[in-house]
């Protein structure tokens, strides 16, 4: 079957949509009263953010747009210290879209929330004409997380000789979907990856993190422009220890891209005062989807001009500017 | 000599200043990307050459590819490297959002199956390059003959190395003590035009000004060894090869002749620089049913107080321009040096200096 | 304008060769040189280029004997 522009009318298609696809999955007690609105049990300080996906190919190696839209959310709210909560469900569908692509998509999405600890609690479905949705669907998540008290970081926290670990090796997810649009084949897979296990016992461990942040579009060295910019510091990265598979490095050779700039689903950098590096290091190596955590480098002193500076395997030193452009592969 | 010991060299070399030139934009990268400048003594001066095709690329050529790719029957066929360049009113970029029928490929080749499968279109592959990507464009050709397809076709911006490193190498430039220099001591030979073309291409240069061209690949430490023979090889006019597994003297025979099947030289203009004659390739003749109107395309509406020539030409250095960070950045380019990847101001930019 | 990068032809039919860069299998155009599986290439924009020559000799040294001989 395919989806018509009665599943998007309200009436008897889209109830009988709702209740064999959406429902099916996404089962809690909020949910199941069909109300208007949910109304769940908050705290004092929450955290709220949403996130819109479209991907193509909305199935690639390693994930779909399903699993997908619950790390970008969840792991944008781990990054500011909340314990993520509840996630809304938007979808838009495009007319012709097959429902058993739909039904895959969908119960990857709940087996992922539960992954991630999250409950699904509102949702809204709407059917767009073939040809406005690309990819066949786009989905938008909105989450909100419960902040506890004593969560006290943020970029602007780094201080002098604070060291910075990344979480896993870097551009995975980005040469994923890039080498299954250009017909490149290889063993890549996405690493979209909800980062809840790990955020929490880093939390819980009681160590001075002074700033989280996922590694998402625009990778490791957009990052780290922003710690610097707003530290106003200079980052000091070693390039030799930067984690990128054998494979990745290769496939950003044939196209001509660099791996500072690629996109990641399931990774962190998370900033630390030095007489925790070692147990930081320990905890995220000990978590899923951690065991190839790193110390790339430290926190420098104040500067004037602040910027991410790379030290290159012959010793040479390289400032490095965020992602400008759309990182197009090249062959010049 | 090991490796660390050239290192050392190139750290406290204080002789007399000595200017080297990469011709290839992958070179001017490789030596951004690596922070070579970072690691060499003040004396010793690395300039980006005319080998970046998107930088060299006249105006006239993108306003010809968005006028083709607006036309209903045509599909334009491009790098990525392309899409961003300003024409004299808009980039292809923003041509495509207008409605432009402007299509992204990794390999030229990739445009077969498009055209095989879509006869009813015209398929024009932007066909930009030095000697290294031309022979990629006879075996596309090459495909389509046999194919028969008819609705393939190219707009050639195809340029060679040897006549404009002559034309730079005739350069002089005022040295910091006040007199008159070679603008070029030394220059780093393009290590795939190399592979292609093989060496010999520019031992007639070499002679003629007594400059030595060492070959290099891409690898940063092999840039500094090349940049080290260089220095030694000041004022000789040889040329050496450090990129033994891929480049010979004679290169790769196969390629030159196909290439030598379909193109025939012809003169050109280059950005900024202006016409050079015999260094261009366009499609012969006999070939002709090919081209959608390659020749002539000399008009080259440059940025004001954009100094783009005078940088790849190594004249003058990208800091200088008076629109270098102030008005011309990554994110709004003026000048073509700074929207390629492989511009002198693009990674001069990014890289801080 | 040059990316090209070293990588093994494992596979060749006709015209057409499979090329693998540690474990990404790309498809390239293989008229141009004369090549069977096991041959290391450079393949730019689809196409490969050169083949890469597998003796060892050393260049570097041959150069650096000419410099100290030039210097001596």
């Amino acid at each position: 079957m395919k989806i018509t522009m009665a599943h998007g009318s309200g009436g008897d298609s889209t109830s009988k949509l709702i209740s064999g696809v959406f429902a099916k999955y996404f089962s809690n007690e909020y949910l199941d009263k069909f109300g208007d609105s949910s109304v769940v049990p908050g705290a004092a300080k929450i955290a709220m953010t949403t996130d819109s996906f479209v991907v193509k190919p909305v199935f690639f190696p390693g994930g779909d747009i399903g699993r997908l839209s619950v790390c970008g959310t969840v792991n944008d709210l781990l990054m500011s210290g909340a314990v993520p909560k509840y996630l809304t469900a938007g979808f838009i569908l495009e007319e012709g879209l097959e429902v058993s692509d739909l039904e895959k998509i969908v119960e990857s999405l709940q087996k992922t929330a539960e992954e991630a600890g999250v409950q699904i609690v509102t949702g809204d479905t709407k059917v767009v004409e073939k040809g406005t949705a690309e990819s066949g669907l786009i989905i938008n998540t909105s989450g909100v997380g419960i902040v506890p008290e004593g969560i006290e970081f943020g970029t602007d926290k780094l201080q002098t000789g604070d060291k910075i670990i990344v979480s896993g090796n870097m551009g995975d997810h980005h040469a994923a979907i890039l080498g299954s649009r250009l017909g490149i084949e290889n063993d890549i897979k996405s690493d979209a990856a909800p980062l809840t296990e790990m955020v929490s016992r880093l939390l819980e461990s009681g160590i001075k993190i002074r700033a989280m942040r996922d590694v998402t579009r625009g990778g490791l060295g957009t990052v780290l422009n922003e710690f610097a910019e707003s530290s106003e510091k200079e980052i000091r990265v070693e390039e030799e220890l930067i984690p990128v598979s054998p494979a990745v490095r290769d496939f950003c050779g044939i196209l001509g891209l660099d791996v500072l700039y690629m996109g990641n689903e399931g990774k962190m950098i998370v900033v630390v005062a030095p007489e925790d590096e070692d147990k930081a290091y320990e905890i995220i190596r000990g978590s899923k989807y951690g065991e190839n955590a790193v110390c790339i480098g430290e926190v420098m002193g104040e500067s004037d001009s602040p910027a991410l500076v790379l030290r290159t395997e012959i010793g040479g030193l390289r400032k490095v500017g965020p992602l400008y452009g759309e990182g197009l592969p090249r062959i010049c | 000599m090991d490796k660390s010991q050239v290192l050392d060299f190139l750290r406290n070399y204080d002789g007399p200043e000595v200017r080297i030139m990469e011709i290839c934009g992958s070179h001017t990268a490789a030596i951004a990307k690596s922070g070579i400048r970072s690691v060499l003594s003040p004396k010793i001066r690395m300039i980006s050459g005319p080998g970046c095709p998107v930088c060299v690329t006249v105006t006239a050529y993108i306003d010809k590819l968005i006028d083709l790719a607006m036309y209903p029957g045509n599909i334009v066929v491009t790098f990525g490297d392309l899409i961003r360049v300003p024409g004299s009113v808009r980039s292809m970029a923003e041509a495509k959002a207008d409605g432009a029928h402007i299509e992204m490929v990794y390999s030229p080749l990739d445009m077969l199956p498009m055209a095989e499968k879509d006869p009813d279109h015209i398929y024009i592959f932007a066909a930009v390059g030095f000697e290294t990507t031309t022979p990629v464009y006879s075996m596309l050709l090459l495909n389509a003959e046999e194919k028969g397809l008819k609705n393939v076709k190219l707009l050639t911006s195809l340029k060679t190395m040897p006549e404009v490193v002559n034309w730079v190498s005739s350069g002089k430039v005022t040295g910091s003590d006040g007199r008159e220099h070679p603008a070029v001591d030394g220059y780093i030979a393009p290590g795939h035009v190399c592979a292609v073309s093989g060496y010999r291409i520019f031992e007639e240069t070499a002679e003629k000004f007594s400059v030595p061209f060492v070959a290099s690949n891409f690898e940063a430490t092999e840039i500094l060894m090349a940049i080290y023979a260089l220095i030694k090889l000041r004022g000789r006019g040889v040329v050496r090869n450090l990129y033994g597994n891929a480049v010979t003297r004679e290169g790769n025979i196969t390629a030159q002749e196909r290439v030598d099947r379909f193109f025939v030289q012809g003169d050109c203009t280059w950005r900024g620089i202006g016409k050079i004659a015999g260094s261009a390739m366009y499609l012969r003749p006999e070939y002709e049913h090919f081209d959608v109107g390659s020749r002539g395309l000399d008009t080259d509406y440059e940025t004001k107080g954009c100094h783009c020539a005078k940088i790849i030409t190594g004249e003058e250095d990208s800091t200088a321009c008076p629109l270098y960070r102030k008005v011309c950045t990554p994110e709004n380019p003026k000048g073509a040096c700074m929207v390629s990847q492989e511009g002198a101001c693009f990674n001069r930019f990014v890289s801080g200096d | 304008m040059c990316v090209a990068l070293p990588g093994e032809v494992i596979e060749v039919k006709g015209h057409t060769a499979i090329v693998d860069f540690s474990g990404n299998r790309v498809k390239a155009e293989a008229g141009l040189a004369e090549i069977v599986p096991g041959d290391r290439v450079l393949v730019h924009a689809g196409c490969i280029i050169q083949k890469l020559d597998n003796s060892e000799a050393d260049i570097m040294e041959d150069l650096f004997r000419e410099i100290e001989e030039l210097n001596g």
